[in-house]
């Protein structure tokens, strides 16, 4: 998953000296293109500042003089670069083109996911790893320090935030999420009298949440299976697992994919554990 | 007279959270502006794959950046190492601004910092845009 081991591919569009300035629509057009598929990209002009240079391979769009692209290369040899000339080429095209280039440099590839994964607020978090011990997924772990970190974020299920709702601080935010504070809106406090409700609703069900979720998963899974129209059946099923995914805003998908009982009470214990070990290591 | 902040524009790509409008007004402002900018396919997508080109975004002084709520954004950039410099970022929220209001702001040359620091809470908030600085009232539009 992370590329710092990677080379990756910038995109400069470029309409300084020796280039033409284009047209403000084409201009849009154009990276409107390239951000629909997953580029990062650059506007250059005759003035103003965009960041500076790395070690990520750099690809040069531009209407040139002459309608000849330049060639040149990076004094240091770390750097591909690569200029195009844009001239008769459709936005959809030029796209096309990039994607060429960025096989040509072995560059990595954007977009094949949709980036879901918790986020944690260090300012809020009181490492007490009530997530590590609820997620069942291994999505988190502790680092050296013992601090909660987020450790194999594409383990988690899409669209679930389920973790989020577990942290006692409002601390663990999932950027894509529809409302505040998941989303990364301010805390207010209402949204902590709903932390401490939640809180009271987990010991109420015996603190097993998972257990809950399993439970009322079997018994939508089995009134399904009892029912002799499929139509009918699927209603019942839905009408289940709608006050779930209302509750916890938890997607069926994930609710359905849950592991077996004994599976469940495994990974858990095994969760408990590590967030047990890492409290005991905060406190030697 | 100080410098122009770089813009950094997130297109949010892989989700419809920030409204399509709002998102495609503000890239269209900045095309006929003319002015220099970055623009990324996918914050996230670039935080939670450590993305090295998220670091060259915080180099080389202030910024504006337009994406979603700037707690998350904070975090986001901190999360694959690259810390946003508090005093040097301005974060527009297209997911509650108008396109109108993030366009001006992210080519207005006044920069007003406004990435949270400690526990901060919607009350935290001024109670209008008189009593603090008006990207702090944007924040929180409750």
């Amino acid at each position: 998953m992370s590329l710092l081991e990677e080379n990756t591919l910038r995109v400069v569009l470029y309409e300084g000296e020796g280039a033409t300035e284009l047209p403000a629509e084409e201009r849009f057009n154009i990276l409107s293109a390239l951000l629909d598929k997953g580029y990062t990209v650059t506007r250059a002009g005759t003035g103003g500042r965009v960041a500076p240079a790395d070690r990520s391979a750099i690809v040069a769009l531009g209407r040139f003089d002459n309608g000849r692209a330049p060639e040149a290369e990076d004094a240091s040899g770390e750097v591909s670069v690569t200029f195009e000339n844009i001239d008769g080429q459709a936005p959809a095209d030029l796209a096309e083109r990039i994607d060429a280039l960025r096989e040509e440099t072995r560059t990595s590839k954007h977009g094949e996911w949709k980036p879901w994964f918790p986020v944690i607020d260090y300012d809020r978090c009181t490492n007490c790893m009530q997530c590590l011990s609820f997620c069942l997924f291994d999505v988190y772990g502790v680092d050296d320090d013992q601090q909660i970190e987020v450790r194999n974020n594409d383990n988690c299920k899409t669209n679930c935030p389920a973790c989020s709702r577990v942290c006692p601080e409002a601390a663990i935010m999932f950027p894509k999420y529809k409302s505040g504070p998941i989303n990364g809106d301010l805390v207010s406090d209402a949204d902590m009298k709903r932390e401490k409700m939640k809180v009271d609703i987990s010991s109420l069900l015996g603190g097993d949440v998972y257990d809950m979720l399993r439970q009322r998963s079997e018994r939508a899974k089995s009134r399904f299976s009892k029912e002799r129209s499929s139509d009918k059946a699927l209603n019942e099923r839905k009408k289940c697992l709608t006050k779930l995914v209302q509750e916890g805003d938890i997607p069926p998908e994930v609710l359905m994919s849950l592991p077996s009982p004994d599976e469940i009470a495994k990974k858990a214990e095994e969760a408990a554990a590590k967030a047990q070990a890492a409290l005991d290591a905060q406190k030697k | 007279m100080s410098e122009q902040p770089r813009i950094l524009y997130c297109n949010c790509a892989y989700a419809k959270i920030v409204p399509p409008d709002v998102k495609e007004a503000v890239l269209r402002r900045l095309c006929d502006s003319g002015a220099a900018f970055d623009a990324v396919a996918d914050l996230c997508e670039m935080s939670a794959r450590k993305d090295p080109g998220l670091k060259r975004l915080t180099e080389g002084g202030a910024v504006k950046i337009a994406a979603c709520y700037p707690r998350a954004v904070k975090w986001l950039f901190s999360a694959a190492g690259a810390p946003l410099v508090k005093d040097a970022t301005e974060v527009l929220n297209m997911r509650v601004e108008a396109a109108e209001e993030v366009s001006s702001a992210l080519l207005s040359q006044e920069l007003n910092p406004n990435i949270p620091e400690g526990k901060p809470r919607a009350t935290d908030a001024p109670a209008s845009e008189s009593d603090g600085p008006p990207s702090m009232a944007r924040q929180d539009p409750q």
